[in-house]
């Protein structure tokens, strides 16, 4: 089955083209046909002469970077994007959610929804539709959220999973907090999943795990779609006899979002680091899964400055919630193990029900795929998706900045010039606090 | 790619211009080895065929046949205008840009915004039309010109307002020269204020200007590069003062101060033209630096100004020019927004820079610069990778900081002693149109702006609690 993907905006069409370009060399690495044929089938359509074609529409409101995007993917030789498989407009939407949402999504509705259909139509079979985006911008974020608001109309039995980029706490837009609320409160109502990478932790990967000294955005990106295509890949999952799964998405989905409060999805992948050691290195399943599960208890993104003292609360315990605040208390959990010996990892360590919330029994609160085959010249690989708290402080942060802003009604002018009223903050702040306090009652 | 016309009113407003021209035109004649007309070139400049009769604009990505300014020039006298028609630049205008009358304005912002401006209203906005129209997406208007005088000052302003009645959607960018202390200009501090009424109101930004500061840094560069120090010394012919390379040979009196000003036109409009991993829209500066309508000054510097010889290492002069952009005598306006409260502040970068080194320098000077309560992260980058000619790297910083409104209290001040005595009133109630409440308006105005100011700069030190957050019902 196949992932149409939807890039959106100026991040959204960066981290697009990088996954599509770890998935594609991913999946030409070697002679591992079956799963190739798998990957393939997922992000790709060939034409007659062979070439593969990613399932991806780009839109954005401006053109540099879809320009740069397409003759980047052109110039790999290994697949292109669609020729007319991108919408692009001369003047960006100016870091307002409100011009993205209000004016420029429905002015290019009917072009956008034409283009999502004729690469749907082009699919065999739709495992459902990818939108990804930033929440900081106008047009990724505004035009996004609009554009997955139609998907949700034109297909409403269809998965859409949204992935979203957040901003750096500081320094990229002046406004992110606003646009961060407002496309996070529309995107609750309109999405199954929300999977979100923070720049600030990936940023902390570049520099820490994979020693770069001058981080660049396109780093940054191809971290993100390092962890992305890990849990994108053909894995086996546990209901898929040996084959590789047929819906991606619906699985992920199925597994980790069971109730509409909680859509919040986290990742974090072990091991990461320069490609240069890589050679040098060795890991055992053991060694990574104790990393990793370490990692998810005290909400740590990645694998140094581990907290080891932070420990699931005892069953005891557990009524009088005595759990200290660093535990991180999951929903649901997605384990992806990649590479050599996949079959002898032994992941207990999971399925422990103190790591979850009392409501749901362990054995529904955790999954795990398994592809015997490597990911991305990592010989082992683990990530894990989680619904957990994780998120639960930065989204604090998010709108409790943005309503300290809102309570001296800065920069609210901007909004209203284009149609988004004081009282439409206040629901999606409203709607947001309830996401809060809905996460706050995990543990 | 989005287009932007270049509005240049009076005797200042077209010297800037001009020199923003002929450094525009070096520019891309640097980035750009082809002589073909690119996206880039086609931001700032038509290119036109002379053989056509109607001077038919060509497609991006063909040959340059003919360059021409999106410019509207205006000018109630004819002196400037006509050098510029016989200088160099003079194919980068023709006649249905220009507008000018013989007679001036005599230093009378009266006579500029209410005489001419209802004379020539016509001529203005056929001809902004005009300009508009060579556009297939107009993004903005750049009006440059002086406060002091009368043309810049009054017929200047009123342009801004025509442009906001013709074009309310095409973002306004407004750079004014302020007049120094001792301008000789006697009626300067009435026309600055009338004027800043009607910037106040009709304006998306405006990025202040003070002649004294432009003085001062021409100054501190010559000195440094005759001093010749070994290690200290400027660059020779500092790009950001000469206009060398450029089309113009001889230097005029005004040229140091005015190529300034050009670079910083430059500098806010090198992300709409080149490419860059972090795009900064024109569009997106008022959205970003502008919290509350009428709080649109946005104090820029720029670095490096004083280029030193290559004693450092690049990282460390990198650095650098990140807290020079802070430091009091890289401001175009005599003030230093250290030591007051910014309210939001953008970082354009160009050239070889990336985005841990911006990272970098903001967690690094983060710490000794106030922000207000609610936007202590009130940071907005850029970064575009084509640096301006002759540097490495260069930043361009804009802030909306509460210390402008100490050239505002300056200016009031000035103008009160004036009008207390009623000095060359009737000079200005001689005008049709002109009445002494305008005079009382516009102080009035400009005194609500500095209280405003004031009001925010006396939230500066007080920790201010967070707002309490709505609470949900379990």
């Amino acid at each position: 089955m196949s992932i149409v993907t939807v890039q959106l905006g100026q991040c959204g069409n960066q981290v697009g083209h990088e996954l599509f370009d770890i998935i594609c060399s991913d999946a030409l690495e070697g002679q591992r046909k079956l799963y190739s044929t798998a990957s393939c089938e997922r992000f790709f359509h060939q034409t007659t002469n062979g070439e593969l074609v990613a399932r991806a529409v780009l839109i954005d409101m401006e053109p540099k970077v879809i320009n740069q995007s397409i003759s980047r993917a052109a110039k790999s030789g290994r697949w292109r994007y669609g020729e007319s498989s991108h919408f692009s407009q001369k003047q960006g939407s100016g870091n307002n959610w409100a011009n993205g949402y209000c004016v420029h999504g429905p002015r290019h509705r009917a072009v956008v929804e034409e283009l999502v259909r004729r690469e749907v139509e082009r699919c065999d079979r739709l495992a459902g539709l990818m939108a990804m985006m930033s929440v900081a911008g106008g047009t990724g974020s505004g035009v996004g959220t609009y554009a997955t608001q139609c998907l949700r109309d034109i297909y409403p039995k269809s998965f859409i999973l949204n992935h979203l980029t957040w901003p750096y706490g500081t320094g990229e837009v002046i406004v992110q907090n606003y646009n961060s609320v407002l496309t996070l409160a529309h995107l609750y109502q309109l999405s199954d999943a929300i999977l979100v990478h923070e720049n600030d932790t990936v940023h902390r990967i570049c520099s820490q795990l994979l020693n770069i000294k001058h981080i660049s955005f396109g780093d940054v990106n191809g971290v993100i779609a390092h962890q992305l295509g890990s849990i994108l890949q053909p894995a086996l999952t546990a209901d898929s006899h040996g084959v590789y799964s047929r819906n991606p998405l619906g699985e992920l989905v199925s597994a980790l979002t069971c109730h509409p409060e909680y859509k919040l999805l986290s990742v974090c992948t072990i091991p990461q680091m320069p490609s240069s050691s890589m050679a040098y290195s060795t890991f055992s399943w053991p060694s990574l899964l104790k990393h990793l599960r370490q990692m998810l208890i005290s909400n740590t993104k990645m694998e140094e400055g581990i907290d080891w003292q932070v420990r699931p609360p005892a069953g005891s315990e557990r009524t009088r919630s005595l759990t200290g605040p660093s535990f991180n208390t999951s929903l649901a959990n997605l384990l992806i193990l990649r590479g050599k010996e996949v079959y002898s990892a032994e992941t207990g360590g999971f399925g422990d029900p103190a790591l979850y919330t009392s409501w749901l029994s362990s054995e529904e609160a955790f999954n795990l795929w398994k592809s015997p085959v490597s990911f991305n010249k990592y010989e082992k690989c683990a990530t894990l998706v989680s619904n957990s708290q994780a998120l639960l402080r930065p989204l604090d942060n998010m709108v409790g900045k943005a309503w300290n802003m809102f309570a001296s009604r800065a920069y609210i002018h901007q909004y209203v010039k284009f149609g988004i009223s004081e009282e439409d903050f206040l629901d999606s702040f409203t709607s947001l606090e309830q996401v809060i306090s809905s996460y706050g009652q995990l543990n | 790619m989005t287009q932007s016309v270049v509005v240049q009113v009076g005797q200042c407003g077209n010297q800037v211009g001009c020199r923003f021209w002929d450094l525009a035109l070096r520019e891309h004649a640097h980035v750009n080895k082809k002589g073909l007309y690119d996206e880039a070139l086609s931001s700032f400049f038509r290119n036109v065929d002379s053989r056509e009769s109607d001077g038919g604009a060509h497609v991006v990505g063909g040959r340059i046949q003919h360059l021409k300014a999106r410019a509207v020039l205006v000018d109630m006298e004819e002196g400037v205008v006509n050098e510029i028609l016989q200088g160099p630049l003079r194919e980068m205008f023709d006649s249905t840009q220009l507008l000018t009358d013989v007679s001036g304005s005599g230093n009378n912002w009266a006579v500029g915004h209410m005489t001419y401006g209802s004379a020539y209203r016509e001529q203005i906005v056929d001809k902004l039309r005009k300009a508009a129209e060579h556009c297939d997406c107009l993004q903005c208007f750049f009006l440059i010109h002086s406060m002091g005088g009368g043309t810049g000052s009054g017929l200047g302003t009123r342009v801004l307002s025509l442009l906001e009645e013709e074009f309310p959607e095409v973002c306004r960018i407004v750079t004014s020269i302020y007049p120094s202390a001792e301008d000789d200009v006697i009626t300067s501090p009435y026309n600055s204020v009338l004027a800043m009424r009607e910037l106040t109101e009709h304006g998306d930004c405006v990025l202040p200007v003070e002649n004294q500061s432009l003085v001062n840094i021409v100054d501190k560069i010559k000195h440094m590069s005759h001093s010749g120090k070994p290690g200290s010394a400027v660059k020779r012919d500092s790009t950001i003062i000469s206009g060398q390379g450029g089309l113009s040979g001889a230097e005029k009196p005004f040229d140091a101060m005015n190529n300034i000003v050009a670079n910083l036109l430059l500098n806010i409009t090198s992300s709409a033209r080149f490419e860059g991993s972090l795009n900064m829209d024109l569009n997106e500066i008022a959205m970003n630096l502008v919290p509350f309508p009428r709080l649109h000054y946005l104090v820029p510097s720029l670095t490096p100004l004083y280029t030193l010889a290559d004693v450092c290492v690049p990282t460390r002069r990198l650095d650098q020019m990140f807290s020079d952009a802070f430091s009091k005598d890289h401001q175009l306006i005599q003030a230093d927004p250290k030591h007051s409260l910014y309210l939001a502040c953008a970082l354009m970068v160009r050239g070889n820079v990336q985005v841990s080194d911006l990272r970098r320098n903001i967690e690094r000077l983060k710490p000794v610069l106030p922000f207000v309560s609610w936007n202590q992260e009130g940071w907005k980058t850029g970064l575009c990778s084509v640096p301006p000619v002759g540097h490495s790297h260069a930043l361009l910083a804009l802030a909306n900081n509460t210390c402008v409104k100490l050239t505002f209290m300056e200016l009031r001040e000035r103008f009160i002693k004036l009008y207390r005595k009623k000095a060359h009133l009737h000079h200005y109630l001689h005008v049709d149109g002109m009445e002494q409440s305008c005079f009382s308006e516009a102080i009035s105005s400009l005194s609500s702006l500095i209280e405003e100011y004031q009001h925010l700069d006396a939230t500066k030190g007080t920790l201010m609690p967070d707002a309490p957050r709505l609470r949900i019902a379990r």
